[in-house]
Parts: structure tokens; C-alpha cells; sequence
């Protein structure tokens, strides 16, 4: 059994210290997110168009439900796909 | 208490460019028409779209930002959206306060780009 706990490593395992995450919305004092502007909202989509999901991008819940909102207007003017594939 | 619109509509691309604007200046007409007041007119020309829409890949995009008061006057341009042909696709929003300032901040950046190309052609 001890021999089991004597790992020893030849490099000490490094342990990355985890980037905060943050919402960009809150941190740069954007209050409007606009449909109009499908360049922007693109950061918040995957390859397939579809929303990514608060825990990847880091946005709080109140910017998260006006992201999902102006992705959905987007959609409805054909600004943005519903469906895609290699969108990025 | 007045409130702010906006309303986005895509026209059909079998239109000339006279006649897409001729179908927008029909549109604003309407809008003034039911009591609207516009704060604010974009035309976006000819732009592909993400996806068909009644089989066309392209379409004029018109945006108009207008105050107004009441729910009849979005009812009823809702209406005349519907009963045109030429219309592929609209949204119309009621801006909240952030909205608000956000578009008056995008109007002034229009009319500076406007401005500016005036200059440089001149």
C-alpha cells in the first residue's frame, strides 16, 4: 500500500490557477445589445448557430436572457441562421 | 406618455431600387398616417439573407424608429405588413430607456458617416 502512495513525479504537476470568468456585458457597461449587429452576437453562438450556454462565455443571467433575446430577433430577419453548420 | 419603436422589414429583391424605395416611402407614410411620429429611417439595400425566405436569398432591409402612443398604430402597421406582398419579413420593438440611448448614439453615428462621405466626395 505505501508503495502505492509513493508517486513521485518528475516535474512537479503543474496546476494551472482557473481564469476567472466574467460578464463581458457588466465589465465594459453595455446596457443595449442590439439584433442588428449579428457580427457581435456571433461570439455567442457555436458553429451550428446555436446559443452557448452561460457557463462557457461567462455572461451574467440578466445579459444572458437579453443575449438569447437578440439572437432570436436576429434569426427572425434572416440576420442570423436557425440552422448552420461551419458558421465560424 | 409617448413610447419609442422600431420596426425592421425586408422587401422582396424582385423590386428595382426606385421601387423599394417607393414601397419604404409608402411604409413611413403609413406610420405618420396612424399618428406615428419617425425619429429615424435606415435604408440597408440589398443584403443577402441568412437563410430562403419564400424562396429569395436577398432582400432590401428598411428600419424605421418612430414614437408614438397607443397599441392600435403597431396593430394596424402590422396589418399593413401583412396585406402587402412585398414584404418578406418585419419586427417591430418597443425600446426600453437603454434602447432608447443606444439608438439615438447609433443616429448620430449614421449621420457622422454620412457627414463624412459627403466631405470626402466633395
Amino acid at each position: 500500500m505505501s508503495k502505492q502512495n509513493d508517486i513521485r513525479y518528475l516535474n512537479p504537476p503543474t496546476v494551472e490557477a482557473k481564469k476567472k470568468k466574467y460578464c463581458r456585458f457588466k465589465k465594459s457597461g453595455i446596457k443595449y445589445i442590439d439584433y442588428k449587429d449579428p457580427d457581435f452576437l456571433l461570439k455567442f453562438v457555436n458553429e451550428q448557430g446555436k446559443l452557448l450556454p452561460r457557463r462557457l462565455t461567462g455572461t451574467s443571467l440578466k445579459f444572458q436572457r437579453k443575449v438569447a433575446q437578440a439572437v432570436k430577433r436576429s434569426r427572425h430577419l434572416a440576420l442570423m441562421p436557425y440552422v448552420a453548420d461551419l458558421l465560424k | 406618455m409617448s413610447k419609442r419603436y422600431e420596426t425592421v422589414f425586408i422587401l422582396t429583391p424582385v423590386l428595382s431600387d426606385d421601387q423599394a424605395k417607393e414601397a419604404a416611402k409608402k411604409f413611413k407614410k403609413t406610420i405618420t398616417d396612424l399618428g406615428g411620429k419617425i425619429v429615424n429611417e435606415e435604408h440597408w439595400g440589398l443584403r443577402k439573407l441568412a437563410y430562403p425566405i419564400q424562396k429569395k436569398t436577398t432582400g432590401f432591409y428598411q428600419l424605421f424608429e418612430f414614437s408614438g402612443e397607443g397599441e392600435e398604430i403597431i396593430g394596424n402597421l402590422e396589418v399593413a405588413y401583412k396585406r402587402d406582398e412585398r414584404i418578406l419579413r418585419f419586427l417591430t420593438v418597443a425600446l426600453d430607456k437603454h434602447a432608447v440611448a443606444y439608438a439615438d448614439k447609433r443616429k448620430g453615428k449614421v449621420a457622422e458617416a454620412k457627414t463624412k462621405k459627403k466631405e470626402n466626395a466633395a
